[in-house]
């Protein structure tokens, strides 16, 4: 199975009917795939949607409904339609139920780096720091691994962004939870034996006496 | 509320102006509007708005023809050339967390000083900003934006100006409506009285000082 697929399959099984969710760009937008058949789940897009569909076929895309990426998308049947400041303020007033964003890097104490490296990218945090600071469950969903490095880090080396820990990062090669500071082992990915996630991790991982494989 | 041509509503915007445009990556962005902007030539513009859109489309377009001096939005990754204009020190941008943003217009709109969020607590957005605590728990103080002009795309108006809007071109569009000295606005479909029912009405006509004219 591909690394982004795992990762997206797993995100999947964390919602439960009737959620909000936000969905951020990448391997996060690929959760909905996974939904079980039937599954009801409100996605919001930060431009103002409640009911997120998929791509529309060819020739039906319509100018004025996108996503936050500016794609042209599909609103479900009980869509709803809201203004920026109150797609933020569901955001941050405790009503979206988790949030689900790529991440550059991730320190055992939780605290997430996914809008800037300074000097190289800077794009704007756009809704990111909102997301983190304001939903009820923050996952992230990230390769492991980049460039030969760990993004699970000791601490951030580049700009945090948010100080409110996330509550889960998902990748291939694992499922880490973070609580009281602290970052620890849940499940490994297919395949994949602890040594091996604890050898490709820069930070120090609590193992409990049993660890799962990741059920994808 | 007047009705004004398209090369008259631009006309009086003078150089070095602040506008807050609506949009979401150039959805729901006054396209006419823009593009009679670089037709005119306005320069040393201050525009605060979500994002500058990508280079050939909405605020891009602004961008591209080097008449901003200052974008306050929350995102630019999707336009190389803002990105560009921003590290060769051409054009400055104050990047703002989206709901920080949107919030700043909101309360200048709406008649308060500013508005007390954790978003941005512990982050370089915290930098020269002072903390209030609240219950206990630590808020930021960001102050209220406001602009010399507000340039909204709505879908549907009337003949007194009374706005609603469009799926997600909403977006900005009904928050900057109250936070500027001068509100512009065009719309898709200009009706008579009386075709937008009163709960569809999203801006109220009063708000709007003048309506672009339709081609």
């Amino acid at each position: 199975m591909e690394p982004h697929t795992i990762i997206a399959r797993r995100i999947a099984r964390e919602l439960s009917p009737g959620m909000l969710v936000n969905l951020g760009i990448g391997i996060p937008t690929r959760v909905a795939n996974f939904l079980p058949p039937g599954m009801h789940v409100f996605f919001q897009s930060e431009n103002g949607l409640i009911g997120t569909g998929s791509v529309p076929e060819e020739g039906m895309a319509h100018p004025t409904l996108t996503d936050a990426a500016g794609h042209p998308v599909m609103a479900l049947p009980g869509a709803s339609i809201f203004d920026s400041a109150m797609s933020f303020g569901l955001i941050r007033g405790g009503h979206l139920d988790l949030t689900v964003l790529g991440g550059l890097q991730v320190d055992q104490s939780g605290r997430l780096a996914n809008w800037t490296i300074p000097n190289k990218i800077v794009p704007g945090m756009g809704g990111a720091m909102d997301l983190v600071s304001g939903a009820k469950r923050v996952i992230v969903a990230m390769q492991h691994v980049a460039k030969g490095a760990s993004k699970i880090v000791k601490k951030c080396t580049l700009p945090i962004t948010s100080t409110r820990p996330v509550d889960l990062a998902v990748t291939e090669l694992g499922v880490i939870a973070f609580r009281d500071g602290r970052a620890t082992l849940l499940e490994t990915g297919p395949g994949i034996s602890t040594a091996q996630v604890v050898a490709a991790t820069n930070a120090e991982l609590v193992l409990p006496s049993t660890i799962l494989e990741m059920p994808v | 509320m007047q009705t004004i041509p398209l090369d008259q509503s631009v006309r009086m915007i003078p150089d070095g102006a602040s506008l807050m445009i609506g949009g979401f990556l150039g959805v729901g962005t006054p396209e006419r509007v823009i593009d009679e902007i670089v037709r005119q030539n306005k320069r040393h513009l201050t525009v605060i708005a979500n994002d500058t859109a990508t280079v050939n489309k909405g605020i891009g377009k602004l961008i591209r023809a080097k008449l901003v001096r200052k974008a306050i939005v929350s995102h630019i990754g999707l336009n190389a050339e803002t990105q560009r204009q921003m590290m060769a020190g051409e054009l400055e941008v104050e990047l703002v967390p989206q709901g920080t943003l949107i919030e700043r217009i909101r309360a200048g709109g709406y008649g308060l000083g500013g508005i007390l969020t954790q978003t941005g607590i512990g982050t370089p957005v915290e930098a020269g900003k002072q903390r209030v605590e609240v219950g206990g728990k630590p808020y930021l103080l960001e102050i209220a934006l406001r602009a010399d002009f507000a340039l909204v795309q709505a879908f549907i108006a009337d003949y007194l100006g009374n706005l609603g809007y469009a799926l997600t071109a909403r977006n900005f569009n009904p928050v900057i409506a109250m936070a500027a000295e001068t509100v512009i606005a065009s719309a898709d479909n200009i009706v008579p009285v009386g075709v937008i029912s009163p709960d569809h009405v999203v801006t109220p006509a009063p708000i709007v000082d003048y309506l672009v004219a339709n081609a």
